[in-house]
């Protein structure tokens, strides 16, 4: 008997070994998320002096687009009530590249726009004059009772618009424009001639007191 | 013809008995290095979704404050509290907070210090604004609305 045995294999089979790590391996790379610092940057305004009043900025009302929300996550925007937030990005879009009233300068931006962006121009009086500074400005305004989840996906529309904009101009997709690090020189420059002359404008408002403590 | 006989006894297998235990020690390796969360949630973490996304590319310059419903609610209330680090703070102590990160950093990188701002989606717009002011005061003005990646429509 103990020869028998003797002769019997000592090996234990490892060859699916290497198939039970990889398993293993595999799953913890799937499961674990690694924090990704990925969101929608806002620069906020620089700090009032109490002693200085904010300087007056005399911008006529239809160089504003007016979006309020209030604390029942109900949209106003330009003074039109709003059930869903899937037009929001056009309208603000067409607002931005409206060129109602360029002046020499804003006409120069207008003629150094690709066709496609031009084709959008309304030209329309009642809207914005141009997008250059002092130009079209989005305006969002809240209550203190407004989600923040709501409140982001109207600041989300709001980028989408410009950086669809931004990403025509230079010919790319606007997730490829959003993508731009600018680490290199060349993707610096893609960045800059997509934002030239455009500035984003986006004014967010103090919450007035409504709906919240 | 004789040379090539030869050639064909020599043996084929591959010795594969290591295999597995370079395969734990990638396993190893990646539990290892990867951190899973630096400090522990004390308030409650939906984060909202948007399409619009960025990345930051320096982790250095990040510095999180979470915005929640406490989870103990029977301790801290049911209202929306913020948490720097791994304690709850009131909105006054930002300021603080603030400073002591940019001490952290060096002199150049104090002023591109980002506050990543991960507010739970059922949070009002009052406690972020509250908390927007209280970073302009302290000259921490550029914020990052943390949100997870939706497919856009």
């Amino acid at each position: 008997m103990a020869s028998k045995r003797g002769r019997m294999s000592q090996e234990v089979n490892a060859g699916s070994m290497a198939d039970i790590a990889f398993l293993l391996l595999i799953f913890w790379l799937v499961t674990t998320t690694i924090a990704s610092d990925k969101g929608i940057l806002n620069i906020l305004p620089p700090k009032q002096d109490p002693n200085v009043p904010p300087p007056e900025i005399p911008l006529n009302e239809r160089n504003i687009f007016n979006i309020l929300v209030n604390a029942n996550d109900q949209l106003l925007v330009e003074g039109e009530y709003l059930d869903n937030t899937d037009k929001l990005s056009d309208d603000i879009k067409a607002f931005i590249l409206n060129f109602g009233a360029p002046n020499a300068e804003a006409m120069e931006l207008f003629n150094s726009l690709p066709a496609s962006l031009k084709a959008q121009s309304n030209r329309d009086s009642k809207s914005s004059d141009h997008p250059m500074q002092g130009g079209a400005v989005v305006s969002i305004k809240t209550n203190r009772g407004t989600s923040y989840e709501t409140y982001l996906e109207v600041l989300d529309k709001v980028k989408r618009a410009y950086f669809e904009i931004y990403a025509e101009r230079v010919g790319l997709t606007a997730e490829e424009y959003r993508a731009l690090t600018g680490k290199t020189a060349a993707e610096k420059e893609l960045q800059d001639r997509g934002k030239e002359g455009i500035p984003m404008a986006i004014s967010i408002a103090e919450p007035d007191k409504i709906g919240g403590n | 013809m004789s040379k090539f006989k030869k050639k064909n006894k020599v043996t084929e297998n591959i010795p594969t008995s290591a295999l597995p235990d370079i395969i734990f020690m990638l396993l190893f390796f990646f539990m290892t290095t990867t951190v899973l969360r630096e400090n522990e949630m004390l308030v409650e973490q939906k984060i909202p979704e948007a399409t619009q996304l960025q990345k930051l590319e320096k982790k250095t310059l990040i510095s999180y404050l979470y915005v929640g419903k406490p989870k103990n609610t029977a301790l801290y209330g049911t209202e929306p509290r913020i948490q720097a680090n791994d304690v709850l703070i009131n909105t006054s102590d930002i300021a603080l907070w603030v400073n002591q990160e940019k001490d952290k950093r060096s002199e150049t990188e104090r002023e591109m210090l980002t506050i990543s701002l991960k507010a739970d989606r059922e949070v009002k717009m009052g406690p972020i604004s509250d908390i927007q002011f209280e970073l302009r005061e302290v000259d921490a003005r550029r914020v990052l609305y943390a949100s997870v990646g939706r497919v856009q429509n």
